[in-house]
C-alpha cells in the first residue's frame, strides 16, 4: 500500500500572484551614530549605519495608505474589486479599530470587503499575505490588499533603539495570469517563543537579549527556508534573490549563509542599514526593492520572521508583466534616497518622546 | 467628542473625493449641493488627481487647538489642476524651500486627534512637493 | 413723514485687556454712557452685536443677560452674529426695526471678552469665522488667511513693504489722542518693519490687537426725540450687508474683496453720495493687507495699485481721505464683534464735532465698513450730519 505523501506546502487550488506591490519609507533618517553619542557608547559598534523616522503628521496608517495607492497604480485595478485590506503591524494608531478600515477607505476600497488588523510582530505583514493568497486561491475573490506596515518604538538607551524604524509595503493579490510575479506556495514554521513581547498598556516592548539569536530568529528563518526549499525540490542557487527579515544586518547575512545563499542574492533586498528594521514593513520593503529591479523567470525567496514566534516563507517567480508595472510607481530606492538627517533631539520630539503641553 | 462630522467628511478628506457637475462638467471640491459655477445641482462624486501647485502659503506661529505638537506649519492656498483651490498643510518640506508656483501632490495624513489622546484620529490632505522633481 | 434715523446716544468703554471685568460689567457701562449721552429715553429693543461669548464664555442668549444686568426690561432683546462684523450686523438690524415702524427707539451694543478664555482653544474660537471644515480642520486661524493674502499680494504685485505699515503707523499716531485706545503710543516705520512674524509675512504690527470692549448707540426713528436732545444731527444715510464665498480658497481671486465692492456701491448709491464726498472712511483694519484690499475694492486704487495709493495719500484727519481716525483697529484695539459699534461711536464723534485732536474738520459725511473674515460678510454704513 502506498502512502500518499501529503506536502507541508501550502498551494492554492488556483494560481496567484503579486499584481502590484508599492512601499512607503518616511523621509527622515536617524543616524545610529547620533544615537550611540546619546547614550555614551562606541559610534564605531552600530548594527546599522541609519534608520528611517516617520514625520509628525505619519503613522502606520498613513504610511499603509501610500503603499496601497502605489500597489494599486501598478496593479492597474480599481480598487473598488478590492475584497479584502489587511495590514499587519505592532503600531496599529488604535488598539481597537481596524488601520485596515480607514486604509481601505483612503484608497476607494468598496464596502464589501473582508478587513482585520493583525499582529505577529514582524510577520504581521506576511501573514496577510498569505491570508491574501488563500482567499484569491481558493477563488472566492480576486483581489485581496495586504500589508505589512510599523512605526516601530525604540526604548531609549536600549539596543533596538538603533534599528527600531518606520516604513511598509502593500502587495494587491490577484490571479497568477495578471501577476507580476506568481506566488508558487508558502510555508510557515510557528511556535510559542517568547523573544520579544510587549504587554498591554507598556510603551515599549521587552527582549530577551541574546535569546533573540539561535532560539528565536535562526531557527524559525531557517526552519521555514529549508523546509520550504526541501518541499519544492529548490536549493539557493535556484533562486535568484532573496530577501530575509532583517533587524539588523547581521543576522539575515548569517543566515543567507547559513542556508547557502551569496551576499550577491540578498543585496537587493537587504535594507535595513540604510533605512533600519520596519518591523513588519521589514522582509516586505526588501521585497518591493527586488520586484523593483527584477527580471522575467526571476525566482524570490522571501522569508520573514516574527518574534513570539514565527516565519513565513514565500517561493515567488516573476513574469513578463514585471517590468512595464515597476515605472507605475515610485521605486523603493527613490524614497531611500529622499533623505532627511535630524539628529537625536528633533528625532525625540517627532517620536512624541517630547510633547509641547 | 465631533465624530459624526469626521465620519460625514471622511471620503473627502482622506482621497480628494469631490463632485463634478452633471450639468456644466466644473470640478468640484469641497462637494456642495449646488454649482458654484452653473447653479444647477451638482451630486456626482469625481476623484480628483491630487496634483496642483501652491497659490500662496504661509507660516502658522501660534495654532488652534489640537494643531500645537505641529508647530510651526506652513499652511498653503493650493491650486488643484482641475481647477478648485483647497486649503491645505503642506508637509514633507522645509518652509524655506516653499515657493508660489511650486508643484505639489496630495498625500494623506494625520491631522489631528480628535480633542485628546483618547479621541479618534483625524487623517485627511496634506501636500508635499512632487516627489522626483 | 420724515424716516431719518437718528444717533442719539454713544458709549463706549475704554478697549484693553479687563481681567476682572465681563461681558456684563462692560456693557453697562458702555449702555449707561449712551442713556446719559441721549439725556435719558426709552428703549424699546436691544441689539447685540458679539462673536465670542457663546464658545469663548460659555454663553449664548445675550439678550436677555445683557438687558437685565443693564435695567432694561420687557424689551426686545438679541444678538445678531456676523463674525467679526456682529457689531455693525447688529446697527444694521436695528435701523431695520427703527425703519419698520414697529421699533421706535433701540439701542445697539457691541460687547466683546477675549480675554475669558485662553490659549490654543481660543485661537480655535477666533477660527470659527472661517470655514470650520476645510480652513478650521486644517490648523488655518484669522492670521493665517491674513498671512496667505499678504504672501500672495507681495508676490503678485511686488509692492513697496514700507506700504503696508502705512495704516498701522497712521492708527498709532491717532491712538495717542484718544483716551479710550488700547495701544496711545507713536510707533516710527523701524518699528513697523522690524517687528515679529505672527504668520510670514504678517508681522505684530500688521494686526489688530484682540481686546476687550463694549460700546453703545442709541438711535431713533422719532424725529421730535432728536430735536429735544438738540445738537448735531447724525443720521443713518445708507447701510447693508454683502456675503462672498466663506472659505477663501473659494474665491474666483482671493484678493479681490468683491462683497466690498458690491456693499460700498450700494451704500454710496442709497445715500446718493459718492466716494469723494466720504470726509472721512473708518476701513476695517483687523490685518493691514485687509484695509489694502477694501481701499482697492472700493475703488479707491486699481488692483495692485492700493500700496501705492497709501503712499501717496495724505490719510491723517487733516489729509484728503482721513482713515482711522481714532486709531483703528490697530491702535485703539480690535475687540472683535463689538469694532463695528465703536466705528460708528467714532464716526458720531467726528460728525458731532467732539473729536478732539483727532477731528477732521467740518465732518460731514463718514463711511464705515466692518469686514467678517476677509471679507466673507461686509457691512457698510454711511452716517451724516444733517443738521
Amino acid at each position: 500500500m502506498t502512502e500518499k505523501q501529503t506536502s507541508l506546502l501550502m498551494r492554492p487550488s488556483r494560481a496567484v500572484g503579486i499584481v502590484g506591490y508599492g512601499a512607503y519609507i518616511p523621509r527622515y533618517r536617524l543616524p545610529a551614530a547620533a544615537i550611540a553619542r546619546v547614550w555614551g557608547r562606541s559610534e564605531k559598534a552600530v548594527p546599522i549605519k541609519e534608520k528611517a523616522v516617520p514625520g509628525l503628521d505619519e503613522d502606520t496608517v498613513t504610511m499603509g495608505i501610500e503603499a496601497a495607492r502605489n500597489a494599486l497604480k501598478r496593479a492597474g485595478i480599481d480598487a473598488a474589486l478590492l475584497r479584502a485590506v489587511w495590514t499587519g503591524s505592532e503600531s496599529h494608531p488604535y488598539a481597537v479599530k481596524p488601520s485596515s478600515t480607514i486604509i481601505a477607505e483612503a484608497v476607494g476600497a468598496p464596502e464589501h470587503i473582508q478587513a482585520a488588523d493583525l499582529e505577529f510582530a514582524c510577520k504581521a505583514g506576511t501573514e496577510a499575505m498569505v491570508m491574501a493568497v488563500a482567499l484569491v486561491g481558493s477563488s472566492m475573490a480576486d483581489y485581496a490588499l495586504a500589508l505589512g506596515v510599523d512605526t516601530a518604538q525604540g526604548k531609549p538607551g536600549d539596543a533596538l533603539e538603533y534599528t527600531a524604524a518606520a516604513g511598509g509595503a502593500a502587495f494587491v493579490i490577484g490571479p497568477a495570469d495578471q501577476a507580476a510575479a506568481e506566488i508558487l506556495a508558502t510555508y510557515s514554521f510557528v511556535t510559542d517563543t517568547p523573544d520579544f513581547w510587549r504587554r498591554a498598556y507598556q510603551h515599549y516592548p521587552e527582549h530577551g537579549q541574546r535569546f533573540t539569536g539561535e532560539p528565536a530568529y535562526f531557527r524559525h528563518v531557517t526552519t521555514a527556508a529549508s523546509t520550504l526549499m526541501r518541499e519544492s525540490g529548490t536549493k539557493p542557487e535556484d533562486y535568484a534573490y532573496a530577501v530575509f527579515h532583517q533587524p539588523n544586518a547581521k543576522f539575515p547575512r548569517r543566515a543567507a549563509r547559513q542556508l547557502g545563499f551569496t551576499d550577491e542574492q540578498i543585496k537587493t533586498g537587504l535594507l535595513s542599514p540604510v533605512i533600519g528594521n520596519t518591523y513588519a514593513g521589514a522582509s516586505p520593503v526588501g521585497l518591493t526593492a527586488v520586484l523593483d529591479e527584477a527580471l522575467e523567470g526571476d525566482r524570490i525567496l522571501m522569508v520573514s520572521y516574527g518574534s513570539g514566534a514565527g516565519s513565513d516563507a514565500i517561493d515567488l517567480r516573476v513574469t513578463a508583466r514585471n517590468a512595464e508595472r515597476t515605472a507605475l510607481a515610485p521605486k523603493t530606492a527613490e524614497y531611500i534616497a529622499r533623505r532627511v538627517e535630524i539628529d537625536y533631539a528633533t528625532y525625540a520630539r517627532y517620536r512624541g518622546k517630547l510633547l509641547r503641553e | 467628542m465631533e465624530i459624526p462630522r469626521h465620519w460625514r467628511l471622511q471620503k473627502q478628506r482622506y482621497g480628494l473625493l469631490g463632485e463634478v457637475c452633471p450639468h456644466c462638467n466644473a470640478k468640484i471640491f469641497p462637494a456642495r449641493d449646488v454649482c458654484p459655477e452653473c447653479g444647477g445641482e451638482a451630486k456626482e462624486p469625481f476623484r480628483f488627481s491630487g496634483r496642483g501647485e501652491v497659490y500662496s502659503y504661509t507660516v502658522m506661529n501660534s495654532a488652534p487647538a489640537g494643531f500645537e505638537q505641529a508647530l510651526p506649519y506652513t499652511i498653503a492656498l493650493v491650486k488643484l489642476e482641475e481647477g478648485p483651490t483647497v486649503t491645505a498643510q503642506l508637509t514633507d518640506v522645509e518652509q524655506e524651500k516653499v515657493s508660489i508656483g511650486m508643484p505639489v501632490e496630495m498625500v494623506t495624513r494625520r491631522i489631528k486627534e480628535d480633542g485628546s489622546p483618547r479621541g479618534m484620529l483625524v487623517y485627511g490632505y496634506k501636500f508635499r512637493p512632487v516627489m522626483g522633481a | 413723514m420724515d424716516s431719518a434715523i437718528y444717533v442719539i446716544g454713544i458709549g463706549q468703554t475704554p478697549v484693553g485687556e479687563f481681567w476682572d471685568q465681563s461681558l456684563e460689567n462692560l456693557s453697562a457701562q458702555a449702555i449707561r454712557q449712551a442713556l446719559a449721552d441721549a439725556d435719558g429715553v426709552s428703549i424699546d429693543a436691544m441689539y447685540v452685536g458679539n462673536l465670542l461669548a457663546s464658545a469663548a464664555s460659555g454663553q449664548a442668549n445675550l439678550g436677555p443677560k445683557i438687558a437685565d444686568n443693564a435695567g432694561l426690561h420687557g424689551i426686545e432683546a438679541l444678538t445678531v452674529e456676523a463674525g467679526e462684523a456682529s457689531g455693525a450686523a447688529a446697527l444694521r438690524m436695528a435701523f431695520f426695526a427703527l425703519r419698520s415702524g414697529f421699533v421706535r427707539t433701540a439701542l445697539v451694543v457691541g460687547v466683546e471678552k477675549y480675554t475669558d478664555m485662553v490659549g490654543s482653544e481660543m485661537e480655535a474660537i477666533l477660527a470659527q469665522s472661517g470655514d470650520y471644515d476645510f480652513e478650521g480642520m486644517q490648523g488655518q486661524m484669522p492670521s493665517g488667511q491674513a498671512g496667505l493674502l499678504m504672501r500672495r499680494y507681495l508676490d503678485q504685485y511686488q509692492p513697496k513693504r514700507a506700504a503696508l505699515g502705512v495704516l498701522s503707523i497712521l492708527a498709532h499716531a491717532n491712538g495717542v489722542h484718544n483716551p479710550n485706545a488700547m495701544y496711545r503710543r507713536a510707533i516710527s516705520n523701524e518699528t513697523y518693519t522690524s517687528a515679529a512674524m505672527v504668520s510670514d509675512p504678517l508681522n505684530i504690527f500688521d494686526s489688530g490687537p484682540y481686546a476687550d470692549g463694549a460700546a453703545a448707540l442709541i438711535l431713533t426713528a422719532d424725529a421730535e426725540l432728536a430735536e429735544k436732545r438738540g445738537g448735531a444731527k447724525i443720521v443713518v444715510a445708507a447701510g447693508n450687508t454683502a456675503a462672498d464665498a466663506l472659505a477663501l480658497h473659494d474665491r474666483p481671486d482671493a484678493l479681490v474683496f468683491s462683497a466690498v465692492t458690491l456693499s460700498v456701491h450700494k451704500a454710496l448709491l442709497e445715500a446718493n453720495l459718492e466716494m469723494a464726498q466720504m470726509d472721512l472712511f473708518e476701513v476695517w483694519d483687523a490685518f493691514s493687507i485687509y484695509a489694502l484690499l477694501s481701499i482697492e475694492a472700493c475703488g479707491l486704487a486699481a488692483h495692485g495699485e492700493g500700496w501705492r495709493w497709501l503712499m501717496e495719500h495724505d490719510l491723517s484727519p487733516g489729509g484728503s481721505l482721513p482713515m482711522v481716525t481714532m486709531g483703528g483697529n490697530k491702535a485703539r484695539g480690535f475687540p472683535l464683534g463689538a469694532a463695528g459699534v465703536y466705528q460708528a461711536v467714532e464716526a458720531t464723534l467726528q460728525l458731532r464735532g467732539q473729536a478732539g485732536k483727532n477731528q477732521v474738520a467740518g465732518a460731514k459725511h463718514a463711511l464705515i465698513q466692518a469686514l467678517g473674515g476677509p471679507a466673507s460678510t461686509v457691512v457698510t454704513h454711511i452716517l451724516s450730519k444733517i443738521a
